[in-house]
């Protein structure tokens, strides 16, 4: 069996990147993650690529910048899974052996975007009511029809778990929010790297009820690259890149199945909750043996169904797992150690490779003043709307 | 609601739902779905094939005027143009999941609770250059 392995890793600053576009931030990505595992283009068989908001082909773009050397492109769009659906094809490519040695990197600029997901269609200065589209409707329905905002959306995925088990208040969601903004404060590549109390986070500008401006993730540009090699590659390269080398023990990507009320309300947790059990039965382990996840926190009220979706608690046993102190980074399962989406930030298609590095980084011991001791095997989770679900499973090497 | 008078011409409809699943039908405003006939899936919008089951004949239902909130939001900043704050909320109505804003209750979480018994209303949307009047649909306390 074709195992997996990163060989090489690499996220750039997360932020304002105002003198430089995608291409500049995705190939400096890359070339880090190369020279991160001592390997250079002419090893890659494969490259992979996503970024949403760009211009497209931004793999053959890349190319011209870091080496064309005539390898497959493939480039990939996922919504918020688009950095995992990218390290997914690669890892593809090398399990169905076509290939040894792969890149995925995934880029975006969104700094100053500002609210995404509202809007559709505008009202018509005609002034006449023509029903369009699907729903044969007169004008936009955003806002007429409940809320089509990314913050609203979410806010209602969250509003709903604490409906069905109780104990999910304001003050909850903006504790699990006050953790993550402390996170960030020992990671020098998030955007955002200020401590908030609970009260700051509270009274700060409220965007769709129970998330407040600093309960959102942060729109910002950034990019993450990653090599990933083929176990019995690797036992060809040296010692020190057999070390360093993170075992891929899964990788699984779903989109939603059909739940009754999907329709109305995007189901974030059905998809996640069947990515979360491949992966634990493909890596043979169960949660409890995770000593850190990075989970898609896009909102704060969305950390909060994932602690329950991906096993890290009983099912609706989220709050009291929250409450425990469990996913603190001193606590006896450390979630988003990075500063998660709300501080780190979220330039969408760098975030499902970015939450790979920040394992990666533990795993290897090299994560500096935010290293949780010890760790040998962590989660990374991302989800987009529409919806898709990436779920890795990395574990330190044995060499 | 208002009584609504009927426009003089007879060729040009005097309302017009927001969306077609929508019904105006006299004093008994609903909405209505097309129900899979094998699995009994619901959907607003049309579909080649159940997303449920995969099968292909529909018929229409309608929806029950009643339900209970079962999440929600207040939106205080939206794109331009849509008017803040809002409740947006999923309502179960009867079983079948509905997508709509609240009506006639305050906008904040001291009004507005999960669980909450609501009802269909209806409401103008104004009316165009053809003196047509868009009517829209949202919940309200029952």
């Amino acid at each position: 069996m074709n195992d997996i392995w990163i060989l090489g890793i690499n996220m750039t600053k997360f932020g304002k990147h105002i003198d430089r576009d995608v291409v500049d931030l995705a190939s400096e990505a890359v070339m880090a993650a190369l020279d991160d595992g001592g390997v250079t283009m002419a090893d890659m068989g494969v490259l992979a690529a996503g970024n949403l908001m760009g211009s497209g082909g931004i793999g053959q773009q890349i190319q011209k910048q870091v080496g064309q050397t005539g390898i497959p492109v493939y480039n990939v769009s996922n919504a918020c899974a688009t950095g995992a659906t990218a390290l997914r094809t690669a890892i593809m490519s090398i399990k169905a052996g076509e290939s040894d040695m792969g890149l995925a990197v995934g880029v975006e600029k969104l700094a100053g975007v500002g609210l995404l997901g509202g809007g559709g269609r505008a009202k018509k200065d005609g002034n006449e009511w023509e029903p369009q589209g699907r729903f044969g409707a007169v004008t936009s329905t955003d806002g007429r029809i409940g809320t089509d905002t990314m913050p609203g959306v979410f806010a209602q995925v969250g509003m709903e778990y604490g409906h069905k088990y109780g104990g999910a208040d304001f003050e909850l969601f903006a504790k699990i929010s006050e953790k993550n903004h402390a996170h960030s404060t020992l990671n020098p590549l998030a955007a955002y790297s200020k401590r908030f109390t609970l009260e700051e986070i509270m009274g700060d500008m409220m965007i769709a009820y129970p998330n407040t401006r600093p309960m959102c993730s942060a729109n910002c540009d950034g990019a993450a690259a990653a090599v990933v090699v083929s176990g019995e590659k690797l036992k060809t390269l040296s010692l020190e890149q057999q070390r360093r080398a993170v075992k891929v023990s899964a990788s699984v990507l779903t989109s939603d199945p059909w739940q009754e009320a999907c329709q109305v309300l995007p189901d974030v947790n059905t998809l996640t909750r069947n990515a979360a059990r491949t992966a634990y039965e493909q890596a043979g382990i169960g949660p409890d043996d995770l000593d850190l996840v990075e989970l898609h926190d896009c909102f704060a009220t969305a950390e909060l169904v994932h602690y329950d979706n991906l096993g890290l608690c009983e099912e609706g046993g989220a709050v009291d797992f929250f409450n425990s102190g469990a996913p603190w980074r001193d606590g006896s399962l450390p979630v988003n150690v990075s500063g998660g989406l709300q501080s780190k930030g979220h330039p969408i298609s760098a975030t499902g490779i970015a939450n790979i590095w920040e394992v990666c980084h533990h795993l290897r011991g090299e994560a500096g003043d935010r290293q949780i001791e010890g760790a040998k095997v962590g989660l990374a989770h991302v989800i987009g709307l529409g919806s898709a679900c990436g779920v890795h499973i990395l574990e330190k090497s044995a060499a | 609601m208002g009584t609504f008078a009927p426009m003089a011409d007879t060729t040009t409809p005097s309302r017009v739902p927001l969306v077609e699943y929508l019904v105006l039908d006299d004093d008994e405003p609903h909405l209505i779905a097309n129900e899979c006939t094998n699995c009994g899936a619901r959907f607003f919008d049309r579909r080649n094939a159940c997303a449920s089951c995969f099968h292909t004949d529909f018929h229409q239902v309608k929806i029950s005027t009643r339900g209970q909130l079962r999440t929600f939001t207040i939106v205080a900043f939206a794109a331009p143009g849509v008017e803040v704050p809002f409740v947006s909320g999923v309502i179960d109505c009867d079983g079948t999941s509905v997508r709509g804003n609240l009506r006639n209750v305050e906008p904040d979480a001291d009004h507005v609770h999960t669980g909450m018994e609501l009802q269909l209303t209806t409401y103008s949307l104004g009316t165009d250059d053809h003196g047509t009047e868009a009517i829209g649909f949202a919940f309200e306390p029952a």
